[in-house]
């Protein structure tokens, strides 16, 4: 076991009944960067859960450096030197970025035990981050950041903390490009001075560009593990998935009509200016741009989200008046939001709930719920995306990451509205139900509804999108044909 | 953790109380007379435990119940008062008044009506001033007290032949008994066939999540506080005809057994959590507790600590049951 950093032997864990690892080997070296595959609900982050202390296994043996490991709570499990970028944002919302980077270790004045010393904390806050060129200020309060700086947080977070094992559960899956390549060059640094890296991520191009050896698990079980020089993308998602994904963007045969929906100088005073774009029935139309460009901004002002709004709306030609999303959804409108946890599900209430929440009147319950109705019909609606879970009846906060995702989706199909707004809609989801998302969206076209996806995953973009609008400090740089177009260009619309 | 389990533990808290009592005082507790006592001194809390639940479920509190139980008694006496032709130097001085049947009934409407208004005001506080609801409840619970107070320089208010609502029977059946039961059954029906209950879940569990979901937020934490009021007015008549008066110093610190009784019967102060079986259980839970310490000859001041300990033992035993399917060990 030389240089063997951590060696996992034969771990269970079960839920309840359900039994999420089974015998669970795992070998991760010094100076490596190994990756984890499986699709979503496979168990990764349950296993990366033990490992950084949330709970313990049912059974087998973690050894640390060559001695026994078994941590109690995360507390220890970061003195022993594990370092956890967790898939859901875990910050605490009213605190600064300092306050929340040095959460659990801040520093004291050297004189007064007792007396935070918040001057140093905040400076070392701002250094790191210069260091890294996040776009952050130290004393940014969480609740005032995007997704996506709350997720760069949370690298930082753990990237302080001076660790012998980095565990980063999908921390690209809320960044655009730009911002994982920055992510990528701290990893290699990282690898380099000796650090081992677990990288969990459905995005295969990164794997294959920054692991040294890939192990996949699919069921609870590690089904296979290759050096990296041994792995084709293909070879990968076969055992990830157990069959062969061809197609990964499928042909889509929808009509282009109409103009559907229309927006006409829409401004938010604040983040967005003068953003004007129409959706045809049936079109995909994609919204690109780098983090912080106001894409969700354009999103939250069309659904009434934010206040003050001035600009034109109108949909089949009408003008709408919105001022909150209840008259959105009256409209027609559905709108997926990018943070599942924060804007998107109930966690602690059933599936089913949250599944029909914003469609109770819609399926005819308008004064007298019928609970049977309800459950059949989401879960229809949960199977019709392929959600896995034991019972629609349990808590949302029960599923894998990827399938709370699922859920939501699942939710605005069943708003039948006309204009959909997908924001990241395939956020932590795994390549296969990645393929079964974009079927849904070519079904959604094909029914002659207006689709607008706002993606940071530009071969997304390309691949499900008939026409792709950039945007870049709060405007609209670019409206491009997506078969008339590259990608370099459309970076270029959305950096210069 | 199945929701049948959740229940069990409160439940079965009950039935231990309930048998603790039959082997301790057998002979005055299992009596007919007293099990019937209890149960009916129990209706006007439990009446109000509805309401807390909603409010506890949305992720509030109501602090001022006990205020407005004391103010919404004494404004629905002036009316009665009034209605039976009494001079206010008359009623004021607590003079014998004869009311007729219709003037109770209308008095007994006005106190649920000034009581919904009462909870329209805190509902409309936390909403339009974005306050938190701590806070405007706490304000309020002191304006609805100096409002009793004020009313009659300290006195009651005497409207000796208001008993109906204490001692009267319908098929058989004590009155508070009775309204105990359609409050019940009625909020129940609300909180778990109806979008009223469905969004005060979602609001509690995720006010951001819900407002994305297109509801209607400070509608529905406005109808939870006025509901909550509206049976606060009821509970408010039950307690005047019990005492035959209404008294500026009734209900003293009342929302604390009623926050308590929601609570031990498994919401989440947190919110988004909690059932009507539950809170009835609470509240049988309390009542028969102070009833057997009352048959022991247990002063009430030692009651209030063993209500204590209950309190704070009973959400303990909740979060234990619940820890089995948790994820983080906190
Ligand atoms: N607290 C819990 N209670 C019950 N089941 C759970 C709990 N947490 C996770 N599970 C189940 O364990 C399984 C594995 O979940 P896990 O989060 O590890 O998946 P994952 O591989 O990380 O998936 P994803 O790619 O979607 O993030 C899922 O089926 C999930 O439903
Ligand atoms: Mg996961």
């Amino acid at each position: 076991m030389s240089n063997d950093r951590l060696d996992i032997q034969g771990l269970g864990k079960a839920f309840g009944t359900v039994q999420v690892l089974r015998d669970v080997n795992f070998r991760l070296r010094a100076g490596t960067v190994h990756a984890i595959c499986g699709e979503n609900g496979a168990g990764k982050s349950t296993l990366m859960k033990i490992l950084a202390g949330n709970f313990p296994a049912d059974s087998g043996q973690m050894f640390l450096e060559g001695r026994p490991y078994a941590p109690a709570n995360p507390a220890e499990a970061i003195r022993a030197g594990i370092a956890m970028i967790y898939q859901e944002l875990d910050l605490a919302e009213h605190l600064t970025v300092a306050e929340n980077i040095f959460l659990g270790q801040e520093r004291t004045a050297s004189r007064w035990k007792f007396r935070l010393d918040n001057n140093a904390m905040t400076q070392e806050t701002q250094e790191l981050i210069s260091r890294f060129g996040f776009p952050l200020t130290a004393d940014a309060v969480i609740g005032d950041l995007s997704v996506a700086q709350a997720q760069m947080v949370e690298i930082l977070k753990a990237l302080h903390q001076n660790a012998k094992i980095l565990v980063m559960d999908e921390p690209t899956s809320a960044l655009s490009q730009t911002e994982a390549a920055q992510l990528f060059t701290i990893i290699h640094r990282f690898r380099e001075e000796g650090l081992a890296i677990i990288y969990i991520s459905h995005r295969m191009e990164e794997i294959m560009d920054l692991a040294d050896e890939v192990s996949v698990l699919r069921d609870g079980e590690m089904v296979w593990h290759a050096p990296i020089g041994d792995c084709t993308v293909e070879t990968i998602i076969r055992h990830m998935v157990g069959r062969e994904l061809v197609d990964f963007y499928p042909k889509r045969n929808a009509k282009i009509g109409d103009v559907l929906f229309a927006v006409e100088n829409l401004c938010d005073h604040e983040k967005i200016a003068d953003v004007s774009f129409q959706v045809r029935r049936g079109e995909v139309v994609g919204l690109g741009g780098l983090v912080g460009a106001g894409r969700t901004e354009v999103a939250n002002a069309i659904f009434g989200v934010s206040k003050h709004i001035s600009g034109r709306i109108t949909m089949q030609g009408k003008d709408l008046k919105i001022h909150s999303p209840a008259d959105a959804i009256r409209a027609r409108i559905a709108y997926l939001t990018e943070d599942r946890k924060r804007t998107g599900l109930c966690t602690a209430l059933p599936c089913s709930w949250n599944i029909t929440l914003p469609n109770l009147d819609h399926i005819g319950m308008a004064r007298i719920l019928s609970l049977k109705k309800e459950l059949e019909q989401s879960r229809k609606e949960g199977e019709r995306v392929h959600v896995r879970w034991a019972s629609p009846e349990d808590a949302a906060d029960t599923l894998s990451g990827g399938n709370q995702q699922k859920l939501l989706l699942a939710r605005w199909l069943m708003a039948e509205s006309d204009f959909l707004i997908f924001d990241e809609p395939t956020r932590g989801i795994d390549v296969g139900a990645k393929k079964d998302i974009y079927l849904l969206l070519n079904e959604l076209a094909e029914a002659g509804k207006g689709l607008l996806v706002i993606s940071s995953e530009l071969p997304e973009l390309f691949g499900v999108c008939d026409r792709i609008l950039v945007m870049r400090e709060g405007r609209l740089t670019a409206n491009l044909q997506t078969k008339d177009t590259t990608p370099e260009d459309v970076m270029r619309h959305a950096t210069i | 953790m199945n929701k049948f389990a959740r229940q069990l533990l409160p439940f079965s808290s009950l039935l231990f109380i309930i048998s603790l009592w039959t082997c301790l005082v057998p002979d005055t507790f299992l009596s007919f007379q007293n099990i019937s006592n209890v149960l009916t001194r129990s209706a006007a809390n439990g009446i109000m435990a509805c309401g807390m639940t909603f409010i506890i479920i949305t992720g509030g509190i109501d602090l001022s119940i006990g205020s407005m139980l004391a103010m919404t008694g004494m404004l629905a006496s002036i009316v009665m008062l009034m209605l039976g032709g009494g001079t206010w130097t008359a009623i004021c001085g607590g003079e014998f008044i004869a009311m007729p049947l219709w003037a109770m009934v209308i008095g007994t409407v006005a106190g649920m009506v000034f009581g919904g208004l009462c909870g329209l005001f805190n509902g409309i506080c936390i909403t339009r001033l974005k306050l938190a609801p701590f806070i405007v409840t706490l304000g309020s619970m002191s304006i609805f007290r100096g409002v009793s107070y004020v009313l009659n320089d300290g006195k009651p208010f005497a409207i000796s032949a208001y008993t109906y609502l204490d001692t009267g029977k319908l098929l058989g059946i004590p009155v508070p008994l009775l309204l105990f039961a359609i409050a019940l059954a009625g909020s129940g029906f609300l909180l778990k066939y109806t979008k009223f209950g469905r969004y005060a879940y979602a609001i509690g569990s995720n006010i951001t999540t819900a407002f994305h979901a297109g509801i209607n937020v400070n509608k529905i934490l406005v109808g939870a506080y006025t509901f909550m009021g509206l049976l606060t007015g009821l509970a408010a008549m039950i307690y005047s005809s019990r005492a035959s008066s209404a008294q500026p110093s009734a209900g003293l610190s009342l929302e604390m057994d009623v926050i308590a009784a929601v609570i031990i019967g498994g919401c989440s102060p947190a919110g988004g959590k909690g059932t009507m079986t539950g809170t009835l259980i609470g509240t049988l839970l309390i009542s028969f507790l102070r009833n057997g310490l009352t048959l022991l000859n247990v002063s009430t001041n030692l009651q209030l600590i063993v209500i204590g300990f209950i309190i704070i033992f009973a959400v303990t035993a909740d979060r234990l049951a619940v820890q089995g399917g948790k994820k983080e060990n906190i």
